[in-house]
């Protein structure tokens, strides 16, 4: 009997919904022959027999959601082999293990993430007793989009597999239906011209969102966004501008190797011209895209595959707008400042709960914008802590925590008690071994290591 | 606004006033340019600055059979198209000096120079740059429902970037309105395009996209007129992108700083006398008795006034102020 397992269908997949079955019990199939329909995050997916046989017993019925990777979901038996009760089958189950810890995210965020993120929510945009729903960070973006393609028409999303496929991670999910094939525009691979096209379309007066199916691929692109997008504004005089969003997903995934694994927040940062985001929560996400929509400036927004899937609340207002450039107090503390952004701040949070247990009291900063970079907070925080340490994927020469340190080391020197310390990825191209790619990527026990540190304790 | 010569024309066809403009409008870019190169060489002008002096015609045709609401885009090699657009020789002069009345208040320099208000979207330094940009414009045009067209200008060289075709591509596939105009002037920087373009009929660059292609005498500004008109018509008319080839020449070197070794001096020499744009068009005034040799004359005279005031001022403005260096970064 050879037992049927769950597949993964995507890098980043660790569950997914069998949503039906297309065989059933006592069908005889041969490699090739689709026996389910599975629902992932990003889209429903045919799944093929490998091995010829006859379906034993169906062990998870149709319909049911979160069934993990590896799995098994049926058994195939040979020819005069007999299926064994649904029961037996059941008590031999291993539990499935999921190695990449890297990736990991809250199980489906919402009962684990709830209060961390009601703490990171307080501010004056959430007036007091909000209802709050809580949503996927891909749902908070696709929200974002559609209200302000909603608010105003000049707003259009262009990109690869944006409209008819929904988008290759399913953040433009319904605008196609929405908006129309004129505003919803799907794009040949051709990153470096549709960059520019939108450019120019923003020169001409619309305010294009351009997707970038993963800011890796935008390298192809950068020179539009850099020399066209970011200094015409200067070279102008002031006269021309491209008030335009680039958006997509940013930094490492998990195993698809150096060349689709990488973090640009410390690149683009470094550009006069532009303003630059990397929201981690939910809220974040929507707050945001919807003021870089409306902003004025071209805005470079850094999003996470892996952070799409995760769910936090989100503030039930008609118009929620965030300003950008200013980083949130995510949890107040005595001890330590941890700074971050993007999907490090969940890292963030789970060593300070690490570090809560050998009583260091650590206060969290998201930065949630890159550029402009909100230094003042860090700084007033580190003049209360008396000690940094800043936490990101992204290598670690000219780094957003190189430049941290330096403006700290500067402005806040009498305030420090230890060095600033940075924790980043390592200084290699991302490997695709799962050992190896573990290793090239921050943990949460770097980030306690480099905080106890600080404090001076082992 | 001192620009008595050049403004966008209105698509009429070419009758005898019009070719007096085009003889003055080509003549104010050519006193324009060699004013410019005069400045260069005292030091007045820094930088890169790369002279227009023997392709006059190609831009003042076919800006002659655009619209004044139509765009306009270019590379570097731009003090000719705008003053094709209307600008005024005093700013774009000044800009050229890096000065505060400069078109972009001297932060800009001779590459990077735009004016919203006469449609002029630069001035790019970037070869092959303008190219997606100028796309792009059409797509806010065919957004919007308007009938204007994207007249998008660059080099033979920039012809063989990548972003080009990426750019033909959703053009024609989106129909977009925008006319792709290749000022072949034989030489990429040192590079002929002999050397470097395995298809050198830029016309025929586009036909793995459908889109059509033409190449004209661009040394002969009724010929890129006519042409400019049926390019025009063809965009108005929801038809898609359309690429005029300009057959023209550039005497000077690409920028002030090229010697211009990769091509001899006779060569240079029997353009000048048996192509020359400004002479062939005066010849034929003259000929059809439509001007004197005094009426030529009074015409330089009027626009070496003009370059002459432009000079002074370009002089005499102050340079930008020191508070400048931070404006302008984000609005």
């Amino acid at each position: 009997m050879t037992q049927i397992l769950m597949p993964a269908l995507s890098p980043t997949m660790e569950e997914g919904k069998l949503a039906k079955w297309l065989v059933k019990e006592g069908d005889t199939v041969k490699s090739g022959d689709i026996l389910a329909e599975i629902e992932t995050d990003k889209a429903t997916m045919e799944f093929e027999a490998v091995d010829e046989g006859r379906i034993g017993r169906i062990l998870v019925p149709e319909g049911t959601e979160g069934v993990k990777v590896n799995q098994p979901i049926a058994e195939l038996v040979g020819d005069g082999e007999v299926a064994r009760p649904v029961a037996a089958a059941k008590s031999e189950t291993p539990a499935p293990e999921t190695k990449r810890e890297v990736e990991a995210p809250k199980k489906a965020g919402a009962p684990a993430a709830a209060p961390e993120a009601q703490a990171a929510l307080a501010g004056p945009e959430v007036p007091e007793g909000t209802e709050m729903v809580t949503q996927t960070v891909r749902e908070a973006l696709r929200d974002a989009m559609a209200e302000e393609m909603r608010r105003d028409d000049t707003v259009f999303l262009m990109g690869e597999e944006v409209a008819q496929y929904q988008g290759a991670y399913k953040v433009s999910q319904g605008l196609l239906d929405e908006f129309g094939a004129q505003r919803v525009i799907d794009t040949p691979i051709t990153e470096q011209g549709f960059a520019g096209l939108g450019v120019g379309a923003a020169f001409g007066g619309l305010k294009p969102i351009v997707e970038f199916m993963t800011w890796n691929f935008a390298m192809q692109a950068i020179d539009q966004i850099i020399n066209s997008a970011a200094k015409t504004r200067y070279m102008s005089g002031g006269q021309m501008h491209s008030p335009m969003v680039f958006r997509g997903p940013n930094g490492p995934a998990s195993r698809v190797g150096a060349q689709h694994s990488q973090d640009y927040s410390a690149w683009y940062a470094s550009v006069p011209g532009i303003k630059v985001v990397a929201p981690y929560f939910a809220a974040d996400a929507k707050g945001l895209l919807k003021a870089a929509i409306r902003d004025p400036n071209p805005v470079v927004f850094l999003e996470n595959e892996i952070v799409y899937g995760r769910s936090f609340p989100v503030p039930k207002l008609d118009d929620f707008v965030l300003p950008i450039g200013k980083a949130r107090v995510v949890k107040e503390g005595t001890s330590v400042t941890i700074v971050s952004y993007s999907i490090c701040v969940g890292q963030i949070l789970e060593a300070a709960e690490k570090l809560a247990a050998e009583g260091i009291d650590a206060e969290l900063i998201d930065l949630r914008t890159l550029r402009p970079l909100d230094t003042e907070a860090v700084i007033r925080s580190v003049r209360k802590t008396n000690r940094l340490v800043t936490v990101e994927q992204g290598w670690p020469v000219c780094s957003i925590g190189s430049e941290l340190c330096a403006v700290v080391t500067q402005e806040a020197f009498d305030w420090l008690d230890a060095p600033p310390t940075k924790v980043t990825g390592k200084d290699v191209p991302m490997p695709y071994a799962a050992n190896l790619e573990k290793l090239a990527l921050p943990t949460v026990d770097d980030i306690v290591r480099a905080a106890k540190a600080v404090c001076y304790r082992s | 606004m001192e620009n008595p010569a050049a403004s966008k024309g209105n698509g009429a066809g070419s009758n005898s006033a019009d070719l007096k403009k085009f003889y003055s409008d080509m003549l104010l870019i050519r006193r324009f340019e060699e004013k410019a190169g005069q400045l260069y060489g005292m030091g007045l002008i820094g930088g890169f600055c790369h002279l227009y002096i023997g392709q006059e015609a190609v831009v003042v045709g076919m800006q002659a059979a655009a619209r004044p609401d139509d765009q306009v885009i270019t590379a570097y090699r731009d003090h000719g198209h705008m003053l094709a657009c209307g600008m005024d020789p005093k700013g774009v002069m000044a800009e050229l000096t890096g000065r505060q009345s400069g078109y972009s208040k001297g932060k800009g320099g001779s590459m990077h120079m735009f004016s919203e208000e006469k449609r002029f979207y630069g001035g790019h330094g970037i070869v092959g740059a303008q190219i997606p940009l100028g796309t792009g414009l059409a797509f806010s045009n065919k957004y919007r429902g308007n009938d204007n067209v994207t007249l998008t200008y660059f080099g033979d060289g920039a012809a063989n970037q990548g972003q080009v075709y990426e750019s033909f591509n959703m053009a024609e596939l989106w129909k977009l309105p925008v006319i792709y105009i290749i000022e072949n002037n034989q030489y990429a920087m040192g590079t002929s395009v002999e050397r470097a373009s395995s298809q050198a009929d830029f016309s025929k660059r586009g036909s793995s996209f459908n889109i059509p292609g033409e190449t004209i005498d661009g040394m002969d500004v009724e010929a890129v007129f006519d042409a400019g008109r049926r390019a025009v018509a063809h965009c108005r008319a929801g038809k898609g992108p359309i690429i005029l080839e300009m057959k023209t020449y550039r005497y000077r070197g690409h920028s002030m700083s090229d010697p211009a070794k990769y091509r001899t001096r006779e060569e240079v020499q029997e353009v000048r006398e048996k192509r020359d744009p400004i002479e062939h068009l005066g010849n034929k005034l003259m000929s059809q008795g439509l001007a004197t040799a005094e009426d030529l004359k009074a015409i330089d005279q009027d626009i070496r006034n003009v370059v002459n005031h432009a000079s002074d001022f370009a002089k005499e403005s102050p340079e930008p102020d020191r508070a400048e260096l931070y404006t302008d970064v984000l609005a």
